[in-house]
C-alpha cells in the first residue's frame, strides 16, 4: 500500500485565527490513500472534513505537518504549483454542482482540458467519452439552468472525470440530490472508480454515500476518530 | 480559451450589455458635456467677437495702440486692397471692415429745430452688399423690434432703447454730428428704418447701426475703415489659430516704423479679452474635469462591483486548476473589451448629441428678453478634437482601473476563501 500511495498525511495540522485567538480546525491527522480507493471523510458539521479536502486539493495550506499529494509537498507549492498540481491530477466535484451557467453542458466539461492546451479534436473525444460515462450526451447543447439536480450533478462528475485525474475530491456530492438520483451519481462513480481506477475521495455524513463507500474515515472534532476498511 | 471567455462574456448580459450600456451612458454624457460647456463659454467670447473684436483685427499700429478711444483719424486708408491681400493670406476667414465712431444723434421737428438728442456710438458695417453676412453675424433680423433693417443708402437701425430715449419712430429723420476722419465737424441725415434690442445693456443704451458706406461718406473715410474683422469661417474662436495668423501677418513689418503700417491682432490679444480667453479655457478644463472625474468613480464602481460578483466564478476556475494570474489577467481583457466597446459607442452617441446641439442649439431669447447681459440667446455646443478621446478617459481608463482594483481581490483572499465564496 505504501508503494502505490498517492496521498500521505503525517501530523497535520490546521489552525484558524478566530478573534484575537486561533481556533484548530484539525489536529494531527495522519493518513495514507491509495491509488484506486473509493473513500470517504465523515463526520458532523464542523469536524474538519473540508478543511482536509481543501488543503488535500491544495486550496489551502496546513499550518504544521505534512501533506503530500501526488508526491508533491503541498506546504513547499507554489501558487503556480498548486494550480498546475489540480490541473493536471485532481477533479472536484461541489455540493452544489457549480457550473458555468453560461456556458453548455459541452463548455462546462471542455473548461478542464482547455485549461489543458489541448487540441480541439482530442478536446471533443475526451468531451464526448466524459458525457457518455454520465449518460448526457443528448443534453450537451443545454445549459446547466434547463437541467435537473441530478443531471447538474453528472455534468459536475464528467467535468471532474474528463481530463482522468488521478484524485476526485467530492464535498458532499449528494446534499442537493434526491434518494435515486444521489443513487445513479455514485453508481457513475463507483463504476468509473473501478475502471479508470481514479481514487475518490468525499467529505460526506450522508448515509447514501457512506453506504458506498470502500473506506471510512470518521473525523471528530479535526481528529481521525476511526478508520474503517469495507470488505467487499 | 479565448473563445470560451469571449461566448462567456456574450452570453451573460449582467458581463456584457449591462456595462457596456453604463460605460455608453457614461462616455456619452462626458463627451456631451465637454462640448456643451466649451459651446457655452465658446459662445460668450464669440459675441465679443462678433460684435466688437472679431476672432483677429486688423487696424493700423497707432489706432491698436489707442483702440479703447475709437481713433478714426488713425484709420487704416486704401481698405479695398489691404482686404485683397487679407482673403488672399488667409481665406478660411471672412474679412469685414468697420468703423466704430461716436457721436450725438439730433432728431429735428418739422419745422427742422431739435425735438431731442441724445450721444450715441456708431457701428458702420457692411449692411448692404448682397454677400455681405454681417447681418446674420449681429443676428439683426431676428433683434429687430420696430421697422425694417436698411435696405438702401442712408437708413440706419437704433437700439430700441435709444429710439424711445429720442422719441423717434421708424421712418423718422435723425442727424449724426461727429466729426470727420480729418477731424473737421461732420454733419449728416440718416433715416431711422428700425429699433433692434441687442441683448446687451452697452448696445441697447446707445447705439446707431449703418452701413460702412454711408459712415465712410459721412465721416469723410472714403475706402477707409477703423478696423478690420476677421471671423473663421467655422464660426468658432481658435485662439492657436488666431495668434499664429497675427504673428504671421505681423512678421512682413516688424521692422517698419510706420504707425500707420497695418498690424493684426488676435482677439486674446485685444484688451482684457485675453484673460477672458485664457479664464474660459481654464474653467472649461476644470468643469470637464470634474464631470469626468464623477463619470469615472461610477464606472469604476461598475468595474469594482463586477469583478466582486464573479468571485464564486473564480473559485471554480481555480479549482480547476487556472492560474490566478490568469483570472485576473482575462478580467483585465474582459473589461478592456468593455470599456472600447463602451467608449466607442459612447463617444458616437455624445458626438452626436453635441452635432445636434452644434448645429440647432437651444433657444432661449423667450427668455432672455429684456435681459442687459451680453450671453448668447442660442445656446450651442460645439465639438473640438478633445471630443473624440476624451470619453475614454472615463469609459476605458476607469472601467479598467475598477476591475484591476477588484481583481487584486484574486490575490489577497486565499485560495480557499474564493473557493468557499462558492458555497454562498
Amino acid at each position: 500500500m505504501e508503494n502505490s500511495s498517492i496521498i500521505k498525511i503525517e501530523n497535520l495540522v490546521k489552525k484558524f485565527p478566530m478573534g484575537k485567538g486561533e481556533f484548530t480546525a484539525l489536529s494531527g491527522i495522519g493518513l495514507t490513500l491509495s491509488q484506486g480507493e473509493f473513500a470517504g471523510l465523515i463526520g458532523p458539521s464542523g469536524s474538519g472534513k473540508t478543511t482536509l479536502l481543501n488543503i488535500i486539493g491544495s486550496l489551502d495550506v496546513p499550518t504544521s505537518g505534512l501533506v503530500k499529494v501526488l508526491g508533491q509537498s503541498i506546504s513547499e507549492l507554489n501558487a503556480k504549483e498548486s494550480a498546475r498540481l489540480r490541473k493536471e491530477n485532481l477533479g472536484f466535484i461541489f455540493q452544489s454542482y457549480n457550473l458555468l451557467a453560461v456556458h453548455t453542458v459541452y463548455e462546462n466539461v471542455e473548461f478542464p482540458l482547455l485549461l489543458l492546451g489541448l487540441s480541439s479534436g482530442e478536446r471533443k473525444k475526451m468531451v464526448m467519452d466524459a458525457l457518455e460515462w454520465v449518460g448526457l450526451t443528448d443534453k450537451i447543447r443545454s445549459k446547466p439552468p434547463q437541467l435537473s439536480g441530478g443531471e447538474c450533478q453528472r455534468v459536475a462528475v464528467a467535468r471532474a472525470m474528463v481530463k482522468k485525474p488521478s484524485i476526485v475530491l467530492a464535498d458532499e456530492p449528494t446534499a442537493n440530490l434526491d434518494a435515486a438520483n444521489s443513487h445513479n451519481i455514485l453508481k457513475t462513480m463507483e463504476e468509473l472508480n473501478r475502471e479508470l481506477k481514479t481514487s475518490f475521495l468525499f467529505a460526506t455524513h450522508d448515509e447514501k454515500v457512506i453506504n458506498y463507500l470502500h473506506r471510512k474515515i470518521f473525523l471528530l472534532d479535526g481528529r481521525i476518530d476511526k478508520d474503517e476498511v469495507v470488505s467487499n | 480559451m479565448i473563445k470560451f471567455l469571449f461566448k462567456g462574456l456574450l452570453r451573460d448580459k449582467s458581463r456584457s450589455r449591462l456595462p457596456v450600456i453604463v460605460v455608453t451612458i457614461g462616455v456619452t454624457l462626458s463627451v456631451f458635456m465637454h462640448a456643451y460647456i466649451v459651446g457655452f463659454m465658446g459662445d460668450i467670447i464669440e459675441i465679443n467677437a462678433r460684435f466688437t473684436h472679431g476672432h483677429m483685427k486688423v487696424m493700423t499700429r497707432s489706432y491698436a495702440d489707442n483702440m479703447q478711444q475709437l481713433p478714426n483719424d488713425l484709420a487704416m486708408a486704401d481698405v479695398s486692397s489691404l482686404l485683397n491681400d487679407l482673403n488672399s493670406q488667409f481665406p478660411a476667414t471672412t474679412w469685414s471692415p468697420r468703423i466704430q465712431f461716436a457721436g450725438l444723434i439730433d432728431v429735428p421737428d418739422i419745422n427742422g429745430e431739435t425735438r431731442s438728442q441724445g450721444p450715441a456710438t456708431g457701428l458702420g458695417m457692411d449692411l448692404l452688399s448682397p454677400l455681405s453676412t454681417e447681418k446674420e453675424r449681429l443676428n439683426l433680423q431676428k433683434s429687430l423690434i420696430r421697422g425694417r433693417l436698411p435696405e438702401k443708402k442712408n437708413e440706419v437701425l437704433l437700439s430700441e432703447e435709444f429710439s424711445r430715449k429720442l422719441a423717434i419712430d421708424p421712418g423718422e429723420q435723425l442727424t449724426l454730428i461727429s466729426s470727420t476722419m480729418n477731424g473737421s465737424m461732420a454733419i449728416h441725415n440718416f433715416i431711422m428704418s428700425g429699433t433692434v434690442a441687442m441683448g446687451h445693456e452697452a448696445l441697447d443704451k446707445g447705439t446707431i447701426i449703418a452701413d460702412i458706406e454711408d459712415v465712410q461718406y459721412a465721416l469723410d473715410m472714403e475706402n477707409a475703415a477703423g478696423e478690420i474683422l476677421g471671423f473663421f469661417k467655422s464660426g468658432f474662436y481658435d485662439d492657436e489659430t488666431a495668434l499664429m495668423y497675427a504673428e504671421r501677418f505681423n512678421s512682413s513689418d516688424t521692422l517698419n516704423n510706420d504707425e500707420f503700417i497695418p498690424v493684426m491682432r488676435s482677439l486674446s490679444q485685444q484688451g482684457t479679452m485675453g484673460t477672458y480667453v485664457s479664464m474660459t479655457k481654464m474653467w472649461s478644463l476644470y468643469i470637464s474635469l470634474v464631470f469626468i472625474i464623477a463619470m469615472s468613480l461610477v464606472l469604476w464602481n461598475a468595474g469594482l462591483l463586477g469583478g466582486l460578483r464573479r468571485y464564486g466564478e473564480f473559485g471554480i476556475r481555480l479549482a480547476m486548476g487556472e492560474e490566478k494570474s490568469h483570472i485576473y489577467r482575462t478580467l483585465i481583457y474582459e473589461s478592456l473589451i468593455i470599456g472600447i466597446a463602451g467608449s466607442i459607442t459612447g463617444t458616437a452617441l455624445g458626438l452626436f448629441f453635441a452635432w445636434l446641439m452644434q448645429k440647432y442649439g437651444i433657444d432661449f431669447s423667450g427668455i432672455m428678453q429684456g435681459s442687459s447681459m451680453m450671453i448668447p440667446s442660442v445656446i450651442r455646443a460645439r465639438i473640438t478634437s478633445a471630443d473624440f478621446y476624451i470619453g475614454f478617459i472615463p469609459g476605458l481608463a476607469a472601467t479598467v482601473i475598477g476591475t484591476m482594483l477588484s481583481g487584486i481581490g484574486i490575490y489577497k483572499r486565499q485560495t480557499a476563501k474564493l473557493f468557499k465564496e462558492l458555497e454562498t
